[in-house]
């Protein structure tokens, strides 16, 4: 499922509106992750608070969004833009390959719900893609 | 037996009770139909379904969407016997149509996502977490008769 030229310019554009809250709509996602679905919780236990609004997983969000954002100019080279990232998430973090949906469909809700007139099914499909192909880079050094 | 917490009843009965059966029903059918374009495949006798635009204007699109909006207001009246409530329907969705299960997740997904575009910062992470609870009982009630 590649990204089209029209998914590409539907994820530029809707992203030059998410640029500004990048750092509330980051935020948004991971800390509703972590209460929507607990079990992905189990990552974080190094991180003491995993309320919401916790210091931590506010630095978090913006740790996400902003790698997101860079994938965003890199749409057409995700595989090499995220293979030292995805060396961490493999041989380290070791994060289940089926948390980056999970994490991919709380950033959908929260983009929803702060531009809801932007995010139409078209855009949405495209942003779906977009965060699949980030998701499979990002999977790829796993074995 | 499903445990429904005071919260996560009234939130269910609160959001239901707020939306358009018509409007939401449409939207969510519609977005399901353009971002996850396999699940076309159960509706052949549809006519138009070439585009976005066409999918959102396909009037049977609209009553069908009406139809599953209608359908979840029967769980959302029976909360405490989703399974029972749900039993023919089951039954119909695996014998009759033969839908792939895993295509009530994707709808229960664009929903989710129609309610949190609606309600925007009263579509809070505790309240998420109820509808989705709410969504995957009814999903998994659908499931039930599938052998």
């Amino acid at each position: 499922m590649s990204l089209s030229a029209k998914d590409k310019s539907n994820v530029k554009a809707i992203w030059g509106k998410i640029l500004p809250k990048s750092d509330a709509i980051g935020e948004q996602a991971l800390s509703r992750m972590l209460v929507v679905y607990p079990q992905t919780k189990t990552y974080f236990t190094h991180f003491g608070d995993l309320s919401p609004g916790s210091a931590q997983v506010k630095k978090h969000g913006d740790t996400i969004m902003n790698k997101i954002d860079e994938c965003v100019n890199h749409m057409d080279e995700l595989v090499p833009f995220l293979s030292s990232l995805s060396e961490l998430h493999a041989t380290q973090l070791r994060v289940d390959p089926a948390n980056f949906k999970i994490l991919a469909h709380n950033l959908l809700v929260v983009v929803a719900a702060y531009l809801p007139n932007d995010f139409t099914p078209e855009v949405h499909l495209s942003v779906d893609k977009f965060l699949q192909q980030v998701a499979l880079a990002l999977s790829e050094k796993y074995r | 037996m499903v445990e429904w917490t005071d919260f996560e009843r009234e939130t269910i009965k609160s959001i239901f009770g707020k939306l358009d059966y018509d409007e939401v029903g449409l939207a969510a059918l519609c977005r399901c139909l353009v971002v996850y374009p396999w699940t076309q495949r159960y509706f052949g006798n549809f006519g138009n379904l070439y585009n976005a635009d066409a999918i959102n204007a396909n009037p049977m699109v609209a009553a069908h969407g009406k139809v599953v909006l209608n359908g979840l207001d029967k769980a959302v009246k029976n909360m405490d016997n989703i399974k029972g409530t749900y039993a023919e329907l089951s039954v119909l969705h695996s014998e009759k149509l033969r839908v792939d299960p895993d295509n009530f997740r994707l709808l229960a997904d664009c929903l989710t996502i129609v309610v949190a575009a609606r309600m925007g910062a009263d579509f809070t992470a505790e309240v998420q977490a109820a509808f989705q609870k709410f969504l995957a009982v009814v999903v998994s009630s659908l499931c039930r008769q599938y052998y």
